[in-house]
């Protein structure tokens, strides 16, 4: 681990965004991850992300399960509010807080270990529920921290640094999160930042749980031949469907794209996602047929990425369940408490 | 873009800006890390072997070194003011603290090498030629007109900025090589000279006539009116101890600023400063002009001397002219006339500091030695300080005019490396390389031999006497120099800009961890591209063409690794963060080759 602090001195032409902050006020502390260590990359992707989309940091919350992931929201975003869960517990965590005050915006950070396995459950629900945040996994295959065993999305065949080929299979988490119902869901890779950062970005303004698995090289334990989550291999085998702009509802559209080449969706809020098709065919509004579409090339040993499904009209937790428009906590005693008259009105209706 | 060839010692060299702006390419970094140590004794001596002259530079230098210092634009839109390490007053640190550095000099060798050199004057160049070629067993003598050697550095250059003990040491330091001075010789034929029979003579007599004004009232009141140079050796002499109580100084230039200054302490209690030109353009040093300003003398500009006004042979003022900047179409600025009334400046003396000039009257025009008919200066090559006459050569102000002591020692290794080369029989064009190392700093596995944390500490005051005692005595020195602990502070701001970062292509796996962690976004892994191009395309805009573009081979993405030079911390966060150690920090040391068996032969490399 570093034992300087990352000095504070910055290019003297880095740019503010239009809240008057520089990519560098984004960053938390130093990260104590291995050097090379896939999810320092995705840190610095969250970082670029919110500073892109001007988000005032005292308006995230960041909370995290256990594990090499978890650690990591402790590397961005420095003033914002954060939350270190309990081993997998991050998901129920976040639901409640979500509900207590809906007006934040929610990052949840897990890792494959934290979310595939002791938080499957967790997961499960957090996604059919529809809670509106943003999760991310980041997916290395082995467990980290205590030296290199195969986790649960480790696939079938690969082989662990040790030489041990992994028998069981694996739990795909895209593919979950698909049948569970998730509206927004995406993969991605560490290794390449221009493919990440705006599908962080609009998985930020989609409404719902959205869902971003991001493949993320162990260097320590997971980044040797024979591996299937290695920089080489995933580089290889990456087979990207679309690439994402993502536009903000008060951005002008300026890229010009050769007709046929680009859908558009538009968001419920407004904002527009354009993928630009990298595969023939591919409808990212269709769960169907992604689902389909995804079990093929899984087969073929492909690693898809890109935007795979989004529903633009999706809604989220506070809808289903009708709750109040207002964060609890800009209630007063008065609206907490009604008195006795309003109590005998609800205790009326209910006889 | 091609890949940076960085087994060119030019390269790296570039990186570290103040060696490189250093006219002796001093070691700068090396030297200020040893002062952070405490290691004062070593410092000297790395300063004593490229410069000559550290305690007397740590005062007086013109530090070309600190305009190009990386701290200045490293701490741009990062604090108050931004500013390059004091590296000129981290200098004199190690002067004033060093041990006794006599055990340490070299000595002359009992055997001569039966070469007889002879160095005309008794300046920062000649002294330079003398400390280079003494110790290969040469004998060398040096002339000069005055009984006391050091040339300018003592006749100009007033006792307030820099005490006699100083110049005596480290003159001390090269006449005790076996040099031999003949003082008080006025030299007035160099044919004499040349008939003396000497292997080789250098000529080190600096610029020694100040320029005059030849305006009305020049003559009639000329007991009022003092050369600027003139007056400053007079006042060194102990000849002049006196000024009226209002002068006027005329001049922009740092002799100006020694003018100022040193009569307000002999007496002027009205000084004042009066340039043609604006403030901003004075010749003078920024600093020089602050401390003038410190001790309350005014610089008033855009004003042309008209007259002197006199009555009955006694100067009572000056007339001048005001005027206006105005700049042509390619940029080229005239003075024009305001066309407001002359002003008038009431005034007991004068001193005119508007330039100096060469003057070698004391040499034949008809010994072979030519002279260029523009600007009647001897005919010298640039390369190596040869003149027309193969044993004759040229170094200081003598050679190129007006410059200063850091080039005059710069000149004095070239001309000595020359006379060796040209003693030897050897080719004077083929110059020798410089003696390059470069050493891994890795100890562990986030711990490098040298203190990689940033200090974000502003640029360090240098402490001053109060300025009524120091106003008081014209020997007394105004500066009184960092303390041990100061310096340590001001060390620590210098980013060792020889601590290179060193990419291997080979092992990079293209993590993107150096991106992510470098604190000034100096990284990029990028498709190739023309370099105008690339310097668009990165991370942070390369806009400083100055500083270069470290570009690697191709990678496994088909992508480069491109890295912006321009405001590196040298933090190593790079090398620290780097899974594979295909980042490393190597220290890059370069070491000017002197005369010697080194410049004749292969280069040798000197034990560290």
């Amino acid at each position: 681990m570093t034992y300087i602090a990352k000095p504070s001195l910055h290019h003297p032409d880095l740019p503010k965004n239009a809240v008057g902050h520089t990519r560098r006020d984004y960053e938390g502390k130093i990260s104590t991850l291995c050097a090379g260590c896939g999810h320092d990359s995705i840190s610095a992707s969250i970082i670029q992300a919110c500073w892109e989309m001007n988000i005032q940091p005292h308006r995230v919350a960041k909370l995290s399960g256990i594990g090499c992931s978890s650690k990591t929201p402790d590397y961005f975003l420095g003033n914002s509010h954060g939350f270190n869960s309990v081993h997998g517990r991050m998901p129920s965590v976040l639901t409640g807080a979500n509900l207590a005050n809906r007006e934040l915006l929610y990052m949840g950070v897990s890792g494959d270990g934290d979310s595939a396995s002791i938080g499957l459950g967790q997961f499960a629900h957090c996604m059919r529920r529809g809670v509106n945040m943003v999760y991310i996994v980041e997916n290395n295959g082995v467990y980290g921290l205590t030296k290199g065993q195969f986790s649960a999305t480790a696939d079938k065949g690969s082989k662990s640094k040790r030489g041990i080929i992994n028998s069981e299979e694996p739990i795909d988490m895209v593919g979950l999160a698909l049948q569970l119902g998730a509206s927004f869901v995406g993969r991605s890779f560490s290794g390449d930042k221009a493919q990440l950062v705006p599908l962080i970005k609009a998985a930020i303004e989609h409404k719902g749980a959205a869902f971003i698995d991001v493949v993320s090289p162990c260097v320590a334990f997971n980044n040797h031949p024979g591996s299937t989550k290695s920089y080489d291999y995933v580089r290889e085998h990456n087979e990207a469907v679309n690439r994402l702009d993502f536009i903000t509802e008060r951005e002008e559209i300026t890229a010009d794209y050769a007709p046929g080449t680009v859908t558009t969706v538009k968001q419920h809020d407004g904002s527009i996602l354009r993928l630009r098709k990298l595969a023939e065919d591919y409808d990212a509004t269709d769960r169907i047929k992604v689902m389909n579409y995804l079990q093929e090339r899984a087969a073929e040993g492909e690693v898809v990425t890109g935007l795979l499904y989004v529903n633009p009209d999706s809604q989220d937790l506070h809808e289903h369940m009708e709750t109040t428009s207002a964060p609890l906590n800009t209630f007063g005693a008065r609206d907490l408490c009604p008195g006795n008259v309003m109590l005998e009105k609800i205790n009326a209706s209910m006889r | 873009m091609k890949p940076t060839d960085i087994s060119n010692p030019d390269y790296f060299h570039k990186v570290v800006d103040c060696q490189h702006a250093c006219p002796a390419h001093t070691p700068v970094p090396e030297y200020i890390r040893l002062i952070a140590e405490g290691k004062y004794s070593d410092a000297y001596m790395i300063n004593w072997y490229s410069n000559v002259f550290p305690g007397i530079l740590g005062r007086t230098c013109d530090r070309p070194c600190e305009p190009a210092c990386r701290r200045g634009r490293v701490e741009e839109n990062n604090g108050e003011k931004p500013e390059p390490v004091a590296i000129c007053r981290l200098k004199r640190v190690a002067a004033d603290y060093k041990d006794d550095v006599n055990p340490r000099m070299p000595k002359a060798p009992e055997k001569k090498n039966g070469k007889r050199i002879a160095c005309l004057g008794a300046g920062p160049s000649s002294l330079t030629v003398a400390r280079d070629l003494a110790p290969l067993g040469y004998d060398v003598t040096v002339y000069d007109r005055d009984q006391r050697a050091g040339g300018m550095i003592w006749s100009q250059i007033p006792r307030f900025r820099l005490p006699m003990e100083v110049i005596d040491e480290e003159v001390g330091y090269v006449f005790n090589l076996g040099v031999h001075f003949k003082n008080g010789v006025n030299i007035e034929s160099l044919k004499k000279i040349l008939d003396e029979k000497y292997d080789a003579v250098f000529v080190g007599t600096g610029a020694p006539r100040g320029r005059d004004l030849e305006i009305p009232g020049r003559k009639e009141a000329a007991k009022n009116i003092h050369i600027g140079i003139d007056w400053l050796s007079s006042v060194s002499f102990g000849h002049t101890e006196k000024i009226g109580k209002r002068v006027i100084v005329l001049g922009g230039g740092n002799t100006a600023m020694d003018c100022c200054r040193s009569s307000k302490r002999l007496g002027g209690e009205d000084v004042k400063v009066i340039v043609r030109s604006g403030f901003e353009e004075m010749k003078a040093s920024p600093w020089e002009k602050e401390d003038a300003a410190h001790e309350g003398i005014p610089i008033l500009n855009y004003l042309v001397p008209k007259t002197f006004v006199h009555k009955d042979g006694k100067l009572s003022g000056m007339t001048f002219e005001k005027v206006k900047a105005e700049y042509d179409a390619k940029g080229r600025r005239k003075l024009v006339p305001t066309g407001e009334p002359d002003q008038l400046f009431e005034c007991d003396d004068v001193l005119v500091a508007v330039g100096q000039e060469n003057s070698f009257p004391w040499i034949e025009r008809d010994i072979g030695l030519e002279f260029d008919d523009k600007w009647g200066m001897p005919v010298v090559d640039k390369l190596t300080m040869q003149s027309t006459i193969p044993s004759v050569f040229f170094g200081g102000d003598a050679a190129f005019g007006p410059k200063n002591i850091i080039w005059a020692v710069a000149h004095g290794h070239d001309a000595a490396i020359s006379i060796d080369k040209f003693c030897s029989g050897e080719d004077l064009q083929e110059r020798p390389a410089p003696m390059v190392n470069l050493i891994s700093q890795k100890m562990g596995i986030h711990e490098w031999s040298y203190d990689n944390s940033i200090s974000n500490d502003q640029r360090y005051k240098v402490p001053l006497k109060d300025s009524k005692i120091a106003l008081k005595n014209i020997k007394i020195e105004v500066e009184l120099g960092f303390d041990q602990k100061l310096a340590l502070a001001e060390a620590q701001r210098c980013l060792n800009c020889d601590a290179q970062t060193v990419f291997a292509p080979k092992l990079c796996i293209e993590c993107d961890a150096c991106v992510d962690i470098c604190p000034m976004d100096c990284i990029t892994f990028t498709p190739n591209a023309e370099e105008a191009e690339l310097r668009t395309q990165l991370k942070a805009p390369a806009e400083n063409t100055d500083q270069a573009l470290y570009v690697s081979d191709i990678l496994k993405t088909g992508r480069i690794m491109a890295k912006d030079e321009d405001v590196c911390l040298h933090c190593g966060l790079c090398a620290e963060r780097c899974p594979t150690g295909a980042w490393d920090m190597q220290k890059f040391l370069l070491d000017m080759t002197h005369a010697g068996p080194g410049c004749r032969s292969k280069p040798q490399r000197r034990a560290a």
